[in-house]
């Protein structure tokens, strides 16, 4: 189903890994990341074999790398912290490029680049291959609470009406010679903020009234279909190799 | 008339909507109806006029149960209004809000025409059916599967008309049905609406289009009911439209 919208996140296709459904997806992307965050930062080849299964998903999916890579550059605050511990953390020293670097940093370092990478990466799967829409579908099916639901789906749709609301709202400020630049000018912004807290407030009493007025009693309409045996089975396959790999790790 | 009202014996039918002696006042003690009577017959359409502030949006949620009338009471086709009948009132009443922005809530336009349909039992083909049906009743087949925040807005007030006939109510009340229209969307609007022939209540301050639309009127002014009659009589009245802050715009004349 897609949501017609030009999502940031979201890649839309029609691949074996587009078309499984989303709970399935939700499940394996959870699993893979527990596998990651679970192995040894010693363990430099099991990264590589985590890497080597995302890349084999991707290949399926038909989502290029340079695509994942744009948008995994939102882990830039963590890589910072990653590159800045080497310098800052005590103990044993090890000369690199005439640098003396602390070893338990390079390693706590490389702990944060490598699991932080993988599991962004795993979401950036998990987003590219399915649409918000169905993430929330998907999420409905495992049982997640009806009113976490209920918001998560309110919000998909209400976040654009209400950033639109505030857009038109600043232009009519600026219109009238309002420079936000300004420190003193801050005031009429933070004024506007409340005006748009009330205004979705008022707007969320009458979203409410025609969702009840349509017979609402609590739950969201399961738009959803249950995943056979043998879908969840296929849709865990990446899930499997993670943990083999995670286990090879463990006892070897 | 709807081929269906015309086939049953109108002696025998409950009227579409009736209102006897409704009274309200809101919790924080401002008192907005007076004692409204209001009987509408299977197949009329009827406007609603009134001023601001004169009550019309306060009737309106009391025929769907939203509120809970202070005096009097409401039946929706023979059926009372009322707690145990809540359920059963909201299929047959269906509301249509004046702001498709409040209405319109699922991320497509498909998700949320299946909305009303699914809440009240409906599953599978059936419901694809019924929200086909719906969505091809107001010409909107073709954007199914997009976002309401992309349509325009006499496509999404047409949507959300779509909502509310796919719950197929007996009742169609529509708040401020023409507000922010276009020429062009509020003519198309008018086309679906006649098209349907179902029961309607429309609420508006758009005189030419209640003229347009509905041979009966009602008009409503500090909560009770002060005219009722045909549509164009009513508004040939000057003295009495003036008398509670209405008026035909700029350049019409009915006489």
């Amino acid at each position: 189903m897609g949501a017609g919208h030009a999502h940031l996140l979201h890649r839309p296709g029609d691949t074996a890994v587009h078309r499984l459904p989303a709970q399935v997806k939700v499940v394996a992307a959870l699993a893979v990341v527990l596998c990651v965050v679970s192995t040894p930062r010693g363990e430099f080849a099991a990264f590589g074999l985590y890497l080597l299964l995302l890349a084999c998903v991707w290949a399926l999916a038909r989502v290029p790398p340079g695509w994942l890579a744009k948008r995994a550059l939102i882990e830039a605050p963590f890589v910072v912290l990653a590159v800045v511990l080497p310098f800052t953390a005590g103990g044993p020293t090890v000369g690199l490029l005439g640098l003396r670097l602390s070893e338990t940093g390079l390693l706590a370092g490389w702990n944060i680049l490598a699991k932080g990478t993988l599991g962004v990466l795993v979401s950036l799967t998990l987003s590219a291959t399915t649409s918000p829409r169905d993430l929330l579908v998907g999420l409905q099916r495992l049982r997640v609470p009806a009113l976490v639901i209920t918001i998560a789906t309110l919000m998909l749709r209400y976040l654009e009406v209400i950033s639109a609301e505030a857009a038109r709202m600043r232009v009519a400020r600026i219109c009238r010679g309002h420079d936000p630049r300004f420190l003193w000018q801050a005031g009429a912004t933070a004024r506007a903020v409340g005006t748009l807290f009330i205004r979705s407030y008022e707007r969320g009493e009458r979203v409410h009234l025609a969702m009840v007025s349509r017979g609402w009693t609590g739950t969201m309409p399961d738009a959803g279909r249950a995943a056979a045996p043998r879908t969840w089975l296929a849709g865990l396959v990446p899930a499997v190799g993670a943990a083999l790999v995670l286990g090879t790790t463990l006892w070897g | 008339m709807p081929e269906t009202a015309a086939d049953d014996t109108p002696t025998t039918r409950p009227p579409a909507l009736l209102v006897e002696g409704l009274a309200y006042a809101y919790p924080d003690g401002h008192q907005a109806l007076f004692g409204i009577d209001l009987r509408v017959e299977p197949g009329e359409r009827v406007a609603v006029l009134g001023p601001n502030g004169a009550g019309k949006t306060t009737l309106v949620l009391h025929l769907n149960g939203v509120h809970t009338p202070g005096a009097g009471r409401v039946a929706v086709a023979g059926l009372p209004v009322a707690k145990a009948n809540l359920r059963e009132v909201r299929r047959r009443v269906g509301i249509v809000f004046q702001d498709p922005d409040d209405q319109l809530f699922m991320p497509t336009v498909r998700e949320d025409v299946a909305f009303g349909p699914a809440n009240f039992g409906l599953r599978g083909a059936e419901l694809d059916a019924r929200v086909a049906a719906a969505l091809a009743a107001v010409g909107m087949a073709e954007h199914a599967d997009r976002s309401p925040m992309h349509l325009s807005g006499g496509q999404r007030r047409r949507v959300a008309l779509a909502t509310v006939l796919a719950c197929d109510p007996e009742v169609l009340v529509l708040d401020e049905p023409s507000a922010n229209l276009e020429p062009v969307a509020r003519r198309e609007l008018a086309e679906v609406l006649l098209g349907l022939g179902r029961t309607t209540l429309m609420v508006t301050h758009d005189l030419p289009y209640a003229l347009q639309l509905c041979p009966r009127s009602v008009l409503v002014d500090e909560g009770v009911v002060v005219a009722d009659g045909p549509t164009r009589e009513l508004l040939a009245d000057t003295a009495l439209l003036a008398a509670h802050r209405l008026e035909l715009p700029f350049g019409f004349r009915l006489d």
